[in-house]
C-alpha cells in the first residue's frame, strides 16, 4: 500500500449522531465490504472523484471503510475545464479537509485543441474531455481498479451493470458477457493491462444518497441547495450564467432565478430545476414527490436512445 | 395496496396515462426485500417487474414518455406500451425483444423498500438468473397460463431453491389469454406444488395474473377473476420475511489487516453470522489460534457489539498471526476445516465443469485451487441425480473438492456467507460455476461412500450416540451408520491407512 500512516484517535468525536435505520445501515456495510475487498486484491486501485453528492458519498464511505488509516488509494477527478467554479473549490477544500491524494487530469490533446462545449458540441466534447481524458488518467495511473458512484436507479443499462464491472485493456465493458457475480464473492481476477471498474454504490437509490447525507452529515457543494442565481435558458435547460467564458448567443438574456441543481457536472451541460429547496429535508420531500428523474437535467444522456449503454462500451465511466 | 374503487374499469386508461404524481414514501424501518423473477422464454417477467414498477409510481415522467415513444410499433393489440422496456436497457436486448442480463430496480411501496432482480429466461443465460438468484429472499415464478411449466422453469424453481430461496409466488401469467380459465391456473398451480414439495418448498402462493393489464399485480383484478379471491402479487410481497442471518456462530472472514501505525492492528471484514462483543474468546482459521477481543472498532464509535452484516474492524489481545482469508470464529461452534468437501454447483459457462481440472475457489475472502470431481447431474424432468463424469454448462451437479490447503466452510444451509462458494476458470479469470457446500468429507477412519452416500463404520455405543443427534437426524439421506465392534472399527482404519 503506498501510504505509511499516521497513528489515529481512536474515540471518533462526532459519534452523537442517532444509529442510522436499518436499510441504510445495510446498503454502508455493503458498500464498505466492496472498498475493503478491493482494496485487498488488486494493486493499484483508484477511486474518480467527480465532486457530487455521489462522489461524496462514497469518499465519505472510503474514510469510514478504512478507519482509523487513511484511505490506501488516490483519487482522480477527471477535470474538464467546464466544471462549476464551486465545484472546484469545494474538491480543494475536502483534500485540505481530509488530507487525501487527489489526482487531477484534463486531457492535454483538448486543451490544445481548445475543445469546448460551445464549438464541438456536447458529444465530441464529452468523448475528448471525459471520456478520452478518463482512459487516458487511467492508463498514466497504470490503475487496475477503479471506483466509481454509478448507482443502477440512475438509468436502464446501469441498471444491468455489476458491481464489479469488467474492462478489456482498451476500457471497453461487453454488456453481453458479464461475468456471473454471485452472493458477495466477487472475482477480481484479471490479466495485466485488464481493469475493473467497482461501483460500492450500485443499490443506492437517489433518496438513500440524501438521506444518507443527512443522516451522516456529510459535506456537499452548495449548488445543490436553491439559491437566487444568474440563469440563461439554452436549449431548454436552465445553464448558470457567472462564468465569464459563457457567451450569450443573440437573443440570449441573463436573468436571476431561485435554483439548485440535481446533478453536478459541466456548467453548460447542466440543467438547473425552479426549487425552493434550501435544506435536506427540503430536498429529500422534493425529491420523493419529483415526477422526472435526476437524468433529466443531463445533455450528454439525451443525445440519442442508449446513449449510456454506448459510452461505457467505449468507455465512458 | 388495495385498489381503488374503480381501478379495473380504469385500468386501460390509467395504464396509458402518465403516472400519477404521489410516490410512495420510502419505508425505513427493515432492510428492503430482495426478489427475482425467474422463468422461461418470454413468460413475462420484465413484463411485470415493468407493470410492478409503474403501478407503484417508481417510474418519472421523463421515462415514462421514453417508454412510450419506445413502444411505438411494438404495441400489442391491447394498445398497452411495452412494460418490459422498463427493464430490457441493453440495446440487443431491445432488438430481440429478450432478457440477456440482469437488472436490478429498486421501488417501494408505504409498507416496504424493494430490491428486484429481473432474471433472463432464456437457457444460454442461466448464469445471469443465477447471479440474480444468489441474494434473494424470495422468487417470483412465471408460468404462462396457457404453456404451464417448462423445463426451464423446472430448472430455475431447482436453482432457486438449492441458493436457499424459501419462498415463492407462482404468478400464472397471460391469464388474460385464456379467458381467465380457472382451471388452467388451478391445474397449474397443483403441478408446481407437487415440484414445489419435491425440492422441499413449503411457503408457495399461486397467483392468476395478466402482468400486461397489470391484473393481480398492485391492483386486484376481480372484474375479470371473480373466482379468485387470494392475495394479489405486492400484497404477498409486502408480507414476506427477509433472509434471517440464520448461523451457527460468529464469523468473521477477514478481508484486511488494517496496521495506520505501530501499536494499531485490526482485522477488517464483514461480520458472515452470529455476534460478537469485547472479551469473547475466538479462534483464528485455519491456524487455531486462540485468542480474545478487546475492541470492535467502526468509524463513528468503538460499539460494544457486531451483529451478522456489520462491516468491522476486530482488535484482539495478542499477537496472533491473521491475515486475510482467515476466519476469525466463536470457539464452542467453529466451521468446518478440511481438505474434501461435498458441495452442489451449478455450471455458468460453455465450458462446463472438468473433472481433475484445477480451479480458484472463492469464498468470503479467501482463495484457493481446488480439484473437483463430479458425481452426479440432476435430470430436472425426472428430479432424479444421475451419475455423471463431467457437467456441461447449466447443470446442476453434485461434486466433491479437493484441496490442497485448510479450506474453511459452513454447510450452506447454515450459513449463506461461508457456504457459499465460486469457481473460476485459471485459464480464462472467468467465473465458471457458483457453489454451496453441503458437508466435509471426512478424510479419515472407516468411512467410505457408496453413490453419494456416505457409509460410517462405528463401534455400537458411539453408533447410537451418533444416530440419536439431531444433525444426523436431518441428514439421514446423505449418510449411513454402521455398527461394529471396536476391533473390527480398528481393522477399518487400519485398511485406511495403509
Ligand atoms: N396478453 C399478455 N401478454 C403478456 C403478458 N405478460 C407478458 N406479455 C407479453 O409477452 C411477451 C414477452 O414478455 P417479456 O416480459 O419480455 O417476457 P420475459 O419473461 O421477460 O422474457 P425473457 O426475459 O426474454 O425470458 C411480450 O410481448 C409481452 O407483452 C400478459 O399478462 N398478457
Ligand atoms: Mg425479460
Amino acid at each position: 500500500m503506498p501510504h505509511t500512516h499516521p497513528e489515529t484517535e481512536l474515540h471518533n468525536p462526532q459519534s452523537t449522531k442517532p444509529p442510522l435505520d436499518p436499510h441504510l445501515k445495510a446498503l454502508e456495510n455493503e458498500a464498505i465490504h466492496i472498498f475493503r475487498e478491493v482494496a485487498a486484491e488488486f494493486e493499484r486501485p483508484v477511486m474518480l472523484y467527480s465532486i457530487g453528492k455521489d462522489s461524496s458519498v462514497l469518499l465519505h464511505l472510503a474514510r469510514k471503510a478504512f478507519y482509523p488509516g487513511r484511505i490506501p488509494f488516490p483519487l482522480l477527478h477527471v477535470d474538464t475545464g467546464w466544471k462549476f467554479r464551486e465545484m472546484i473549490a469545494f474538491r480543494d477544500e475536502m483534500v485540505e479537509k481530509y488530507d487525501l491524494d487527489l489526482v487531477a487530469h484534463t486531457n492535454p490533446r483538448g486543451a490544445a485543441e481548445n475543445v469546448t462545449p460551445f464549438t464541438h458540441g456536447s458529444a465530441l466534447y464529452t468523448d475528448i474531455m471525459k471520456t478520452e481524458a478518463l482512459r487516458q488518467a487511467l492508463d498514466a495511473g497504470q490503475y487496475d481498479a477503479a471506483f466509481g458512484g454509478a448507482r443502477r436507479d440512475e438509468e436502464a443499462s446501469r441498471a444491468k451493470e455489476r458491481i464489479y464491472s469488467f474492462r478489456t485493456p482498451d476500457h471497453r465493458w461487453d454488456p453481453r458477457n458479464q461475468r456471473p457475480e454471485l452472493w458477495n464473492v466477487y472475482n477480481g481476477m484479471i490479466r495485466k493491462g485488464e481493469s475493473v471498474r467497482a461501483f460500492p454504490l450500485s443499490n443506492w437509490t437517489e433518496v438513500d444518497i440524501w438521506r444518507y447525507i443527512q443522516a451522516e452529515e456529510i459535506p456537499i457543494v452548495p449548488l445543490y441547495f436553491a439559491k437566487k442565481r444568474p440563469i440563461v435558458e439554452r436549449d431548454g435547460m436552465m445553464i448558470l450564467a457567472e462564468d465569464p467564458r459563457l457567451e450569450l448567443l443573440p437573443g440570449e438574456t441573463k436573468r436571476e432565478e431561485v435554483i439548485r441543481f440535481r446533478t453536478l457536472g459541466c456548467f453548460p451541460l447542466t440543467g438547473a430545476i425552479r426549487s425552493n429547496a434550501t435544506t435536506l429535508d427540503d430536498i429529500i420531500s422534493e425529491l420523493e414527490t419529483a415526477t422526472v428523474s435526476e437524468r433529466q437535467g443531463r445533455a450528454i444522456d439525451r443525445d440519442q436512445a442508449g446513449s449510456m449503454e454506448k459510452k461505457k462500451r467505449e468507455g465512458y465511466f | 395496496m388495495t385498489a381503488p374503487a374503480l381501478a379495473n374499469a380504469a385500468l386501460d386508461e390509467t395504464a396509458v396515462a402518465l403516472p400519477s404524481q404521489e410516490p410512495a414514501r420510502v419505508a425505513r424501518d427493515s432492510r428492503p426485500l430482495r426478489l427475482i423473477t425467474c422463468g422461461s422464454v418470454d413468460d413475462g417477467k420484465s413484463t411485470l417487474i415493468g407493470r410492478l414498477l409503474w403501478d407503484t409510481k417508481a417510474v418519472k415522467e421523463d421515462q415514462a414518455a421514453s417508454l412510450q415513444r419506445d413502444s411505438k410499433g411494438k404495441q400489442n393489440d391491447l394498445g398497452l406500451p411495452d412494460f418490459a422496456l422498463l427493464l430490457d436497457g441493453l440495446q440487443a436486448e431491445r432488438e430481440q425483444g429478450i432478457t440477456i442480463d440482469v437488472a436490478y430496480r429498486y421501488f417501494s411501496t408505504d409498507k416496504r423498500s424493494f430490491i428486484v432482480a429481473d432474471t433472463p429466461g432464456h437457457e444460454q443465460y442461466t448464469r445471469n438468473m443465477a447471479t440474480g438468484a444468489s441474494t434473494a429472499d424470495l422468487a417470483v415464478l412465471l408460468v404462462d397460463a396457457r404453456v404451464g411449466l417448462l423445463e426451464q422453469t423446472r430448472r430455475h424453481a431447482t436453482i432457486a431453491t438449492l441458493m436457499g430461496i424459501k419462498q415463492f409466488v407462482l404468478a400464472v401469467n397471460k391469464i388474460d389469454l385464456t379467458n381467465y380459465d380457472r382451471s388452467r391456473f388451478e391445474q397449474i398451480s397443483h403441478e408446481f406444488k407437487e415440484l414445489a414439495l419435491s425440492l422441499g418448498v413449503r411457503q408457495v402462493t399461486a397467483i392468476p395474473v395478466s402482468a400486461l393489464k397489470g391484473e393481480n399485480v398492485v391492483y386486484d383484478g376481480r372484474a375479470s377473476m371473480p373466482w379468485y379471491e387470494g392475495p394479489t402479487l405486492i400484497e404477498v410481497l409486502e408480507l414476506a420475511t427477509t433472509r434471517s442471518a440464520q448461523t451457527v456462530g460468529f464469523r468473521l472472514p477477514v478481508q484486511r489487516v488494517s496496521r495506520p501505525g505501530e501499536s494499531f492492528r485490526g482485522y477488517q471484514g464483514t461480520v458472515a453470522g452470529g455476534s460478537v462483543k469485547p472479551g469473547d474468546s475466538v479462534v483464528i482459521l485455519p491456524s487455531g489460534m486462540v485468542a480474545n477481543v478487546t475492541k470492535i472498532v467502526t468509524f463513528d464509535l468503538v460499539r460494544n457489539a457486531a451483529v451478522a452484516g456489520d462491516a468491522i474492524t476486530l482488535v484482539l489481545d495478542r499477537q496472533v498471526d491473521v491475515s486475510r482469508g482467515d476466519v476469525i470464529a466463536t470457539i464452542d461452534s467453529q466451521p468446518m476445516t478440511g481438505l474434501a468437501f461435498d458441495a452442489q454447483l451449478v455450471a455458468l459457462q460453455a465450458e462446463g465443469i472438468q473433472p481433475g481440472k484445477r480451479y480458484w475457489l472463492k469464498s468470503g475472502s479467501r482463495r484457493q485451487r481446488v480439484q473437483v470431481q463430479p458425481i452426479s447431474q440432476l435430470d430436472l424432468k425426472s428430479g432424479k441425480w444421475n451419475h455423471a463424469d463431467e457437467l456441461p454448462m447449466n447443470a446442476i451437479g453434485k461434486v466433491h473438492l479437493a484441496f490442497d490447503e485448510q479450506a474453511i466452510f459452513d454447510a450452506y444451509e447454515q450459513n449463506r456467507t461461508t457456504g457459499a462458494f465460486i469457481l473460476i476458470d485459471p485459464d480464462t479469470n472467468n467465473t465458471v460455476a457458483g457453489g454451496m457446500i453441503s458437508a466435509k468429507r471426512a478424510a479419515i477412519g472407516g468411512i467410505h461412500t457408496e453413490d453419494s452416500r456416505v457409509i460410517l463404520s462405528l463401534p455400537a455405543d458411539l453408533a447410537d450416540q451418533l444416530m440419536a443427534t439431531e444433525i444426523f437426524a436431518g441428514r439421514r439421506e446423505d449418510a449411513e451408520i454402521r455398527r461394529v465392534t471396536a476391533a473390527r472399527a480398528i481393522e477399518i482404519i487400519d485398511v485406511i491407512d495403509e
